[in-house]
């Protein structure tokens, strides 16, 4: 029955209880689940030396000073475009996958995923595996449904307070901020930051769940345009498993190995992409053997999503390839091949129905699309790691400034003046001697100094103007336009750039 | 239309009995609580119209009982400013610029804050790159009418130049030439003034201008044309010409002689302002 059969336009939620399952994806799982949250929650607390004056925690967002600190590797505002470059690596990144593998990224590495994962582990650790959380559920409140549900909900809340509280670690130095955190002088934003994100992580990840991934997340939406019939994805071989066997026997097998499973998956909509959903509802032909589908439901009940994946891929599947676990070890069970439920391309359906073996994988994966999508990546890879590892350490830019041109001295000189940005990035204070050519024929002084050098603090950038003046009548002051160019040199790492720019005169006018 | 329900055969989804040329709705339902999120928007949609200015009338708008306003919010932001800017606002105003250091935070806030009521008061006639034009001083150029140290340009600044306002305004005035000497004669100075300062020139006229000169106006100019800053009088043999040092341009300065009134700012701004905005315009590239 569909629960739309009431007419109603709207529904209410129905809970889900995801049972139990081992196998090969499931302890990938949870070895990505523990790499992923190591990583999120260590990441701030580890320390990087950068010298007495720049913070040295490895990685820091720090937004008052607009610096981005990656272990080596320091960011500057005007250097944005080292983030976005990984932000469009990501994008692409996630193209690359989802072409190859659907949707590997919400099965897999979705934070989503992730924490709901670890809500249910929980859930099942506290409440009870599948069986036992339907009865809980609809059993009357008594106390100890009250003291398990107050025990989940605790543990749940800890890990989300955990979860919002490592995120502002991030953007702060960690202990100092541990500390003022915890002694109620941390910043009001930090507490609104763990607020929130201790909100969302308990709701999300305890109560919403699949309703994210559905109604909520445009992932899903995205990621289908990106799939095309050589995508590996998980789905059902209906025409190896139907029709579904009822025999007492393989009743009994699967009554052992999963001992009151329920019957009846919540449909979900079938998307109508050719071949597959539509082989799934066409009838199907009577055989003189069934199937090897015994209906025990293993797949539905381990089911994170509460879906039918016999159904046929649907929009709520998330590929965590759960069922693929929970039918081999049925098929294993009843002495049949694994792979009822496996990661298939829909290109391969036609040969399988035919009887013939579905292409190599590599095939699958490596095609044009995929490897285009890498090239790309690539492209952007390399191209960041270029400028990570070009970009000089004395940073400088020469602005002529151009309000007015130039300027006539009393003596009928030229001057024209120059801001010139020095940019500091070593932890300590660096002089910069800004110098013209040798014979250039024009003469250089520095706006509230004398010499010809300046002090930058570290970690800083400064501004200096620089006057560069040509004598009445030489050929910079009569000319339009002549190119000027100055040397710029550190002498503590005796770095030196040769920074061009254009010096205008009198012929401008 | 009909109302009956019915399944879809393909997707076993009942259909909500729309129908257009063959086309049917599926009723795949939407999660309560979707529902209700779009309940909680038009409620939180009313409070918000509530407490803050919304609805259009014919004088503005509605206030809203938070009572708050963007307007109210700048307002609110610069005096926000503003009080943390009054130390060194406060040290400013009392300061003695021409002592006051380089890397004094004072020095450092007039020259940001110096900019900024330049921008405001004097781009008008010294435009923005406070270059001047015809007529009005370039103040980035080493000549100065009235004197460039930080004290001559508080001064100016404070009380301006040959206005009514200020008593202690700068004050001068070049007599208008033509009333009192010939044209030739006019022409003649003019010749010089041009050999003054070094250009092209009929030398025959210039020195017979010479004479003149040294009667009319070197009481002012000096003998050698290099000026008074006593009295505002230019330096003549420079490359820096106010109101241009053509032919024509001499011969009319001459002739009908000339007259720039600069504001006083005293009324105007306040003395952490007039100290700012010296600071900035010293620090042009012509502060002596
Ligand atoms: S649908 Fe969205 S929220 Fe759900 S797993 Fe995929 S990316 Fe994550
Ligand atoms: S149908 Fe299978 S792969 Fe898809 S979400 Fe459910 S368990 Fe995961």
């Amino acid at each position: 029955m569909n629960e739309s059969s009431s007419g109603s336009l709207y529904a209410a939620r129905e809970p889900i209880f995801p049972k139990r399952v081992s196998g090969t994806f499931r302890r990938l799982k949870w070895w990505i689940l523990g790499i992923t949250l190591a990583i999120y929650y260590i990441t701030p607390w580890i320390r990087w030396d950068r010298g007495p004056s720049l913070p040295d925690q490895a990685v820091l967002v720090d937004l008052a000073h607009r610096r981005f600190y990656f272990f080596w590797i320091q960011i500057w505002p005007h250097e944005f475009y080292f983030v976005a470059g990984l932000l469009i690596m990501a994008g692409i990144g996630l193209f690359i996958f989802t072409s190859a593998l659907g949707r590997v990224w919400c099965g897999y590495a979705c934070p989503q995923t992730v924490w709901t994962d670890l809500f249910i582990l929980v859930e099942r650790w506290i409440e009870g595996d599948r069986n036992a959380r339907v009865r809980l559920w609809n059993a009357p409140w008594s106390a100890r449904k009250a003291r398990l549900r107050l025990t989940k909900w605790l543990v749940w809340l800890m890990i989300a307070v955990a979860t919002g509280g490592a995120w502002i670690f991030y953007f702060a130095d960690a202990p100092t901020l541990l500390r003022d955190f915890l002694t109620f002088q941390a910043p009001v934003v930090a507490y609104s930051t763990v607020a929130v994100l201790t909100v969302t992580t308990f709701i999300f990840g305890g109560f919403m769940r699949e309703q994210i991934c559905i109604y909520m997340c445009p992932w899903p939406r995205i990621q289908a345009a990106m799939m095309d019939p050589d995508t590996l994805t998980v789905a059902y071989r209906d025409w190896r498993g139907e029709p579904r066997g009822k025999g007492m026997r393989r009743r009994a097998v699967a009554a052992e190995t999963y001992a009151g499973g329920e019957t009846g998956g919540r449909r979900s909509p079938v998307i109508p992409v050719p071949g597959l959903a539509q082989a799934a509802a066409a009838p199907v032909p009577a055989r003189e053997t069934p199937g090897d589908c015994i209906d025990c439901n293993a797949c539905v009940n381990v089911c994170p999503m509460g879906i039918d994946i016999r159904d046929g891929q649907q929009m709520a599947c998330i590929t965590c390839a759960l069922c693929i676990d929970a039918c081999d070890e049925v098929m294993v069970k009843i002495g049949k091949p694994r792979g009822l439920i496996d990661y298939l391309a829909l290109s391969d359906e036609p040969r399988e129905r035919a009887g013939e073996p579905p292409r190599p994988i590599r095939q699958h994966v490596f095609r044009f699309r995929t490897l285009l999508y890498t090239a790309i990546w690539a492209v952007f890879g390399l191209g960041l790691l270029w400028a990570l590892f070009v970009r000089p350490e004395i940073d400088v830019t020469v602005s002529p400034i151009r309000n007015p041109q130039f300027v006539t001295l009393s003596d009928g000189a030229v001057r024209n003046a120059y801001d010139i940005r020095l940019r500091n990035k070593h932890g300590d204070e660096r002089p910069f001697r800004i110098v013209l050519p040798e014979g250039s024929g024009l003469a250089l002084t520095l706006e509230g100094a004398s010499g010809n050098e300046v002090i930058v603090p570290a970690d800083m950038t400064a501004l200096h103007r620089v006057y560069v003046t040509a004598p009445a009548g030489s050929a910079p002051a009569s000319a339009d336009a002549s190119p000027v160019s100055f040397r710029i040199t550190e002498p503590v790492s005796g770095e030196s750039v040769e920074v061009g720019s254009v010096f205008n005169g009198k012929g401008s006018e | 239309m009909d109302d009956k329900e019915t399944r879809d055969p393909v997707t076993g989804v009942d259909t909500t009995g729309h129908e257009w040329d063959g086309i049917k709705e599926l009723n795949n339902p939407m999660p309560r609580w979707w529902l209700w999120t779009l309940y909680g928007t038009i409620v939180w949609g009313i409070g918000y119209a509530i407490a803050y200015p919304a609805w259009p009338l014919v004088q503005g708008a509605t206030s809203g009982l938070l009572g708050y306003s963007t307007r109210g919010e700048v307002a609110a932001e610069i005096a926000a400013v503003d009080a943390r800017n009054a130390e060194v606002s406060a040290t400013l105003a009392a300061a003695d610029l021409a002592t006051l250091p380089v890397d004094d935070p004072a020095y450092q806030f007039g020259v940001s804050g110096g900019a900024a009521v330049f921008r405001a008061n004097c781009s008008q006639c010294h435009g923005a790159g406070a270059a001047g034009g015809v007529g009005y001083p370039n103040l980035l150029d080493d000549s100065w009418l009235w004197g460039g140290t930080l004290d001559d340009i508080e001064y100016t600044v404070r009380h301006g130049i040959r206005n009514e306002i200020d008593a202690d305004a700068r004050f001068s005035q070049m007599p208008a030439f033509g009333e009192m000497l010939s044209k030739p004669e006019i022409a003649e100075i003019a010749e010089h003034v041009l050999a003054l300062s070094g250009q092209e020139h009929d030398a025959a006229k210039a020195e017979a201008g010479a004479t003149l000169f040294a009667d009319n106006c070197a009481s002012c100019h000096g003998e050698a044309g290099t000026g008074d800053r006593e009295q505002g009088a230019p330096d003549l043999t420079d490359a820096i010409w106010l109101y241009s040092g053509t032919r024509e341009a001499v011969t009319e300065t001459i002739t009908n002689a000339r007259f720039g009134v600069m504001p006083a700012w005293g009324p105007r701004l306040s003395d952490a302002e007039i100290k700012a905005v010296t600071l900035y315009v010293h620090q042009l590239g012509g502060g002596e």
